[in-house]
């Protein structure tokens, strides 16, 4: 058998629609498109009344919703309204009125015709040589240097990318003997000030006067988490790092940077809200739990003459996730 | 009756009937409970002196709170010790009726208070009797409307709280099953002493950390979003992306494709 091409089957037998053969479907139909063209009209009144009738300040107690500003709710309704039923009523009227017979159209060649192909070119070839493109070389130089310094501008800017970050990924702010205070509040904390289950929010103290960039707190951010000393199961290294049970970790997650501070006192779990990452706080953060790859990193901590808590020295590792170039994995 | 029982095989008929009987079982159910509301004390006047109060206190400890937490309210087992927890926290446990818990479940859970507030109070002297903790406090005590700062509220909440309660302060998921719960409609003095007692879960935050006043300014941002109008529409939750987009995919998506549906329907 061999093979035979696809029959063209042509158009489908056309079926009349109710409203074309029935003049009480299609006057139906007529009223359909009309109410609904209607309902549009009352949307833009209410659109209309809303914007001078209601209060701006009105509010509005909707089941479901809840309290809401009654202005912009029915400025928004309105205004849906009016939009919605316009375009239902076109489609309707399309649908059920307007002549659907099917139409067949042959498609037309896309390429002009040669005639007018020629007297384009002869029209740009002429008009050129009026400008005196041909004669002037001086001004279709300049033209051409200006127009492609202008196309180099917008690369230019691409330099804004960078520079790049060089070792201020690797650093924080923490140095030894830099303050840790309360984040807001900026107050010195005693070992004291926090009792046995009591977490601190916690940034490096700045000079009175200067200001933090969102750069720098996106680093700096620290837990502070006070627990019974003899519940950390820490090696001697870690456990000089930490001052009477108190222990001091980088908030910003080593998964994604997120700030990790969900805190269960119960537990000794440390939580990240964006992936579950879980942390053992009494193992210097080890990762128990989640997508983390590595503890969070642990501030050595100890006190001043004035018996404020400080840093004892900066932080071994960077914080927050890994990068190309991190020292430690 | 021949009136209404000519419509019951009308097709609207059942879920006419079935919204009735909803609707029914509902209002009965909202009375009732709107009932007990209102048979729930009204705050009494405490005005029996501390000793009888502390007393009294021990008699409602052994009969209710003992079998777990010990005769001397030692603690023991899974029970903590409640020697050294204050009246505070006392007040924020059994006044919430997270205590005495339902069950051995993750977390005593908010529900109705099991005594009254002269119970909670005389338990609560007793438990401070035993040693010194962090104080409960009342309502009245707390000037959180007149001295309060809602925007300082709000840093120090998304600072403080926001990681487990939410950021418009809506709770969450903790780990196995455990959650912080919503601080939407608790009584100001509950969440002064969840500050200051870290309970369950909840770490500490002491004065220090969080002064005083500053925890006014936590308070008056709680209230000021509890009546926060939901300006965007229906708030779903206050829960954030998930919800939303749940409801933007399904009925969104929903509304979409029965609109494309209809629009390409050939009219009969």
């Amino acid at each position: 058998m061999s093979l035979q091409p696809i029959q063209d089957p042509g158009l489908p037998t056309h079926v009349h629609r109710r409203a074309d053969t029935d003049p009480i479907a299609a006057k139906r139909a007529e009223r359909q498109v009309a109410s609904l063209f209607l309902t549009s009209a009352l949307g833009t009144i209410l659109f209309i009344y809303a914007y001078v009738g209601i209060p701006r300040d009105q509010l509005l107690f909707l089941p479901v919703i809840g309290t809401t500003n009654a202005h912009e709710l029915f400025l928004g309704l309105g205004l849906a309204i009016s939009l919605f039923f316009i375009g239902m009523g076109a489609v309707h009227w399309a649908k059920t009125l307007m002549p659907n017979h099917e139409v067949t159209e042959i498609r037309k060649e896309q390429r002009s015709k040669e005639e007018d192909r020629q007297a384009l070119i002869q029209t740009v070839q002429e008009q050129g040589a009026t400008a005196g493109l041909g004669r002037r070389t001086l001004i279709k130089r300049t033209l051409g240097l200006s127009l492609g310094l202008v196309g180099i501008a917008p690369i230019l800017l691409l330099r804004d990318l960078g520079p790049l970050p060089g070792n201020d990924l690797n650093e924080t702010s923490w140095k030894a003997g830099t303050r840790l205070v309360t984040d807001p509040g900026d107050r010195p904390i005693r070992p004291s000030d926090l009792e046995v289950g009591a977490v601190a929010q916690v940034l490096p103290a700045i000079v009175p006067g200067s200001y933090r960039s969102l750069n720098d707190i996106a680093k700096d951010a620290l837990l502070l988490i006070r627990i019974r000393p003899e519940e950390f199961n820490l090696d001697a290294e870690r456990l000089s790092w930490t001052y009477q049970g108190i222990i001091a970790f980088s908030k910003i997650c080593s998964h994604m940077g997120c700030a990790v501070a969900l805190y269960e006192q119960t537990t000794k779990h440390l939580l990240c809200p964006c992936h579950q990452s879980t942390f053992d706080v009494t193992r210097a953060a080890k990762v128990i739990f989640g997508p983390s790859a590595r503890p969070l990193p642990q501030l050595p901590i100890t006190v001043d003459a004035e018996g404020y808590l400080i840093a004892k020295a900066p932080f071994n590792e960077a914080v927050g996730p890994s990068f190309w170039g991190r020292d430690s994995a | 009756m021949s009136q209404l029982s000519r419509y019951r095989n009308h097709r609207f008929a059942r879920p006419v009937l079935l919204a009735f009987g909803l609707l029914l079982a509902g209002g009965l159910f909202s009375a009732a409970n709107a009932a007990a509301e209102s048979l729930r004390a009204e705050p009494i006047a405490i005005s029996a002196d501390k000793s009888t109060l502390i007393k009294e206190g021990k008699e409602i400890f052994n009969r209710g709170c003992s079998s777990c937490h010990g005769l001397n309210a030692e603690g023991a087992g899974a029970a903590p010790s409640l020697i050294g927890v204050g009246s505070a926290s006392v007040d924020f446990q059994v006044a919430t009726g997270r205590m005495p818990m339902a069950d051995m479940s993750q977390q005593a859970a908010r529900k109705a208070p099991l005594y009254d507030e002269y119970e909670t109070a005389a338990l609560a002297a007793y438990v401070a009797s035993l040693a010194p903790g962090p104080a409960s406090v009342t309502n009245e005590e707390l000037a959180w409307e007149r001295d309060g700062n809602a925007a300082s509220g709000g840093t120090l909440f998304r600072n403080n709280c926001a990681m487990c309660h939410n950021l418009a302060g809506q709770g969450g998921a903790l780990t196995k099953g455990k959650y912080a719960p919503t601080v939407m409609g608790v009584e100001a003095r509950h969440i002064y002493e969840a500050m200051i007692t870290g309970p369950q879960a909840m770490p500490v935050f002491g004065d220090k950390i969080i002064s005083p006043e500053e925890k006014l300014d936590i308070i008056k941002w709680i209230k000021a979003m509890e009546s926060e109008p939901s300006l965007g529409g229906a708030s779903l939750g206050r829960v954030g992306p998930v919800t939303e987009g749940l409801l933007a995919w399904t009925l969104g998506l929903g509304l979409l494709i029965g609109i494309a549906v209809w629009l390409t329907a050939k009219a009969k």
